[in-house]
């Protein structure tokens, strides 16, 4: 096993990139993904810190973060595809309806 | 050996990431994020934690890609055609910096204590890994796994009635 700090700096690389992502694309399925991937980022984090602190309770709150993600899959595509259904896009500056 | 292992892995995980908020066409990320998830679980693996491996493989890549997926070509979308303005690039560049640096120094720096418990590698090899975080759920998260339930059914129903056009 590798020490934790290694982790926990691969961990916060990803989260860092899934930022950037989410700020500069304007494809709404991209910005989606990008969320996927801080989230997987904060699993790395809750996986690495249960095993160096040998306490399980880390690896149930990763499973109950994948539980959140794949509704929050289900739920947001569902939108996506209510919204391209209504503008025929996916850009996400096209959502202004409710824009003052 | 295994430094080298992880310090391979890492470059994967990093260049796929990037190539996920990249790539001009959404399907390219899409398969480069599947790329960062199999390394993900490798991580885990050698984490002592095969199940969590197991359903990174199975959740992620498998099931939440295929929707992504399969919604990219449902909805068929042209390729991202829109240039992205410089100074909103620097912008992201220098916020996302500071979120690496924030979250590098908190979490390599901080003295937090925290609760650790009896857990070690020889038993998680003994008993098996599966065992142990089956007996934790459904001990002291029997509650949280039942909720779980109710969130995935919500979620259903809401897809579907979002997804609908006329109810």
């Amino acid at each position: 096993m590798e020490n934790l700090n290694s982790y926990l700096i691969v961990s916060a690389i990803l989260f860092s990139i899934g930022t950037i992502g989410v700020l500069t694309r304007k494809n709404a399925i991209v910005i989606f993904m990008c969320i996927e991937l801080m989230l997987n980022a904060v699993n790395l984090t809750f996986v690495a810190l249960s095993r160096h602190l040998g306490n399980l309770d880390g690896q149930v709150f990763v499973f109950f973060i994948m539980t959140v993600a794949a509704a929050e899959a289900a739920v947001g595509l569902a939108l996506i595809i209510a919204f391209f259904n209504n503008k025929e896009s996916i850009n996400v500056d096209d959502v202004n309806l409710m824009k003052w | 050996m295994e430094t080298l292992f992880f310090l391979i892995i890492t470059l994967v995980a990093i260049i796929s990431a990037i190539l996920v908020i990249t790539c001009k066409n959404p399907i390219n990320s899409a398969l480069a994020l599947i790329m960062t998830f199999f390394c993900l679980a490798t991580y885990y693996v050698m984490l002592d934690a095969p199940f969590m491996a197991a359903v990174q493989v199975m959740v992620y890549a498998g099931a939440i890609m295929v929707l992504i997926v399969f919604t990219i070509m449902l909805l068929n979308v042209r390729v991202d055609a829109s240039r992205v303005h410089s100074h909103k690039l620097v912008f992201s560049s220098i916020i996302g910096f500071f979120t690496l640096f924030n979250i590098g120094y908190v979490v390599v720096k901080s003295r937090a204590a925290l609760p650790s418990g009896t857990y070690t590698g020889d038993m998680i090899k003994r008993i098996g890994h599966t065992e142990l975080i089956g007996k934790e759920m459904f001990t002291s998260f029997l509650l949280p796994f039942e909720i779980t339930s109710i969130l995935l059914l919500v979620a259903i129903v809401g897809a579907v009635i979002l997804a609908k056009k006329k109810i």
